[in-house]
């Protein structure tokens, strides 16, 4: 029987929720690096048991961990985050340049094709490539250096490189995003980039629609129709039918446009979700009720989706890697909350249970869809 | 032979038990312990010195002898105490956060 492994990364350590298809039982295994920050643990699409996680703390920055047996064992691989060349500056908060420093890595992205080969999303915001299974990181520096990086300035929670999409149809082509600078694409492996921010409106930056300066928070793609992207900006949501090159408003009926996680439907492109949050400055949800939104039509017309979930007395947010689908045939849909929980959904969001409701807060869900071989839980 | 003692989350990420020892060719100040901690001790690089600077990260200490060795430049040599194994050398995390 098929299986699901979720991977959460929490403020105190990973852990690894899995079951078999029918999501009904579940087993928690962790914590994992018990007390560091985890912010993101994902696996190799080539490789179920290749998994990598992001592993910080305060005290002692920045560790990739990484494991070859599913989570049973780990190692530590190669921490070295060097930015190419002559770092140079970028806007600190107050508009002054600030020499670019590494902090952290928020985002891991394995290669569809390689378990050896992952990028990694850091703050301050540059992207790295290992092809030796993370042992040795190499700066994709046309990202910085394409022009504008000197006018990046971080957003409320630093300058961090959160969002990287690979193209499935086309190994040249990636699609990242960055708080505060916007949205870029390559068309050429990595080796340059540009910003593909047209149509993005943000009220916050002196001029609403620059070419940089949004502080985009998630976006999202559907592998059979890559051209599409999905985009919860900090207010907004987004959608783009020309991979990047234009975008358009598609909130519609939400309650709150402003929220962190978007994702797509496993077998409908426009299937998506999002979790409105009241506000920039009240990051929980709207009327104390925590509602999963649903549009099966692409956006604009958006659905709220309550059953499981709680209707009352909730301030809990998603954060913006917290959110993630798994590939059965019954599209499972799985967040956690900086409350600890995990909600995971079976019917493509139409009901929601608990699969653990006392974690540390919550700071990514990534899910593995496991063959049958595999799949035991 | 001088002897560490580490904050328990890096004994749990170099695997160890209990304190450390290693030998140190040449003076022992705190670059050249640190140096030679990092080789024998791969996983450790960048946890308790910056992997770029080789500054201290802000929130791990250096005791000595019951002295703060925090803000001592890097090659100035550790007690003699320190050297004999005597006294084991402290790497401690800040009192911070929860």
């Amino acid at each position: 029987m098929s299986g699901v492994r979720v991977l959460v990364g929490t403020r105190k350590g990973a852990f690894v929720l899995t079951s078999d298809g029918r999501r009904e039982r579940w087993e928690v295994d962790g914590p994992h690096f018990g007390g560091w920050e985890i912010y993101h643990f994902k696996g190799s699409p080539a490789d179920p048991n290749r998994l990598y996680a992001s592993q910080s703390s305060g005290w002692f920055g920045q560790i990739i961990q990484r494991s070859n047996d599913a989570g049973k064992t780990w190692d530590s691989v190669g921490n070295a985050f060097a930015y190419d060349g002559v770092p140079g500056t970028h806007q600190w908060y107050d508009g002054t340049p600030h020499p670019w420093e590494f902090k952290r890595v928020w985002h891991l992205e394995p290669s569809l094709t390689d378990p050896d080969t992952v990028y990694a999303g850091v703050e301050d915001a540059a992207l790295f490539r290992s092809v030796d299974g993370g042992q040795t990181w190499l700066e994709l520096s046309g990202l910085r250096g394409h022009g504008s990086g000197a006018s990046w300035q971080p957003g409320a929670g630093g300058l961090g490189l959160h969002t990287i999409l690979l193209d499935p149809t086309n190994p040249q082509r990636m699609f990242i995003a960055i708080s505060a600078a916007g949205a870029f694409r390559t068309d050429d492996g990595g080796t340059t980039w540009r910003p593909i921010n047209r149509g993005l409106k943000s009220e916050g930056i002196p001029d609403p629609d620059a070419e940089v300066g949004h502080c985009v928070h998630r976006m999202a793609l559907h592998p059979s129709r890559p051209q599409v992207l999905f985009m919860q900006k900090h207010w907004d949501v987004m959608r783009s039918d020309d991979a990047g090159e234009s975008w358009h408003e598609v909130s519609g009926n939400l309650p709150s446009d402003f929220g962190f996680p978007i994702d797509v439907h496993a077998h409908e492109p426009d299937t998506i979700f999002v979790v409105p949050i009241k506000s920039d400055s009240e990051h929980y949800p709207p009327e104390g009720k925590l509602r999963v939104y649903r549009s099966r039509t692409g956006g604009h017309e958006w659905e709220p989706l309550t059953k499981g979930l709680p209707q009352r007395d909730c301030y809990v947010n998603v954060l913006r890697d917290a959110m993630a689908v798994d590939s059965l045939d019954s599209c499972g849909v799985y967040f956690g909350t900086t409350g600890g929980q995990v909600y995971a959904s079976v019917d493509a969001g139409d009901s929601w249970a608990p699969i653990v409701r006392d974690l540390p807060p919550v700071l990514s869900v990534e899910v593995q869809t496991l063959a049958p071989s595999l799949g035991k839980a | 032979m001088i002897r560490i003692v580490l904050p328990p989350h890096l004994r749990t990420l170099a695997r160890v038990d209990n304190e450390v020892t290693l030998e140190v060719q040449g003076d022992a100040t705190l670059r050249s312990v640190l140096d030679e901690l990092e080789a024998c001790y791969p996983m450790l690089r960048g946890t308790i010195r910056d992997r770029v600077t080789q500054k201290r990260r802000p929130f791990l200490r250096f005791f000595a002898c019951e002295e703060d060795w925090s803000h001592e430049p890097p090659d100035v040599r550790l007690p003699p105490a320190v050297v004999t194994g005597f006294e084991p050398f402290l790497i401690v995390g800040a009192m911070a956060g929860g």
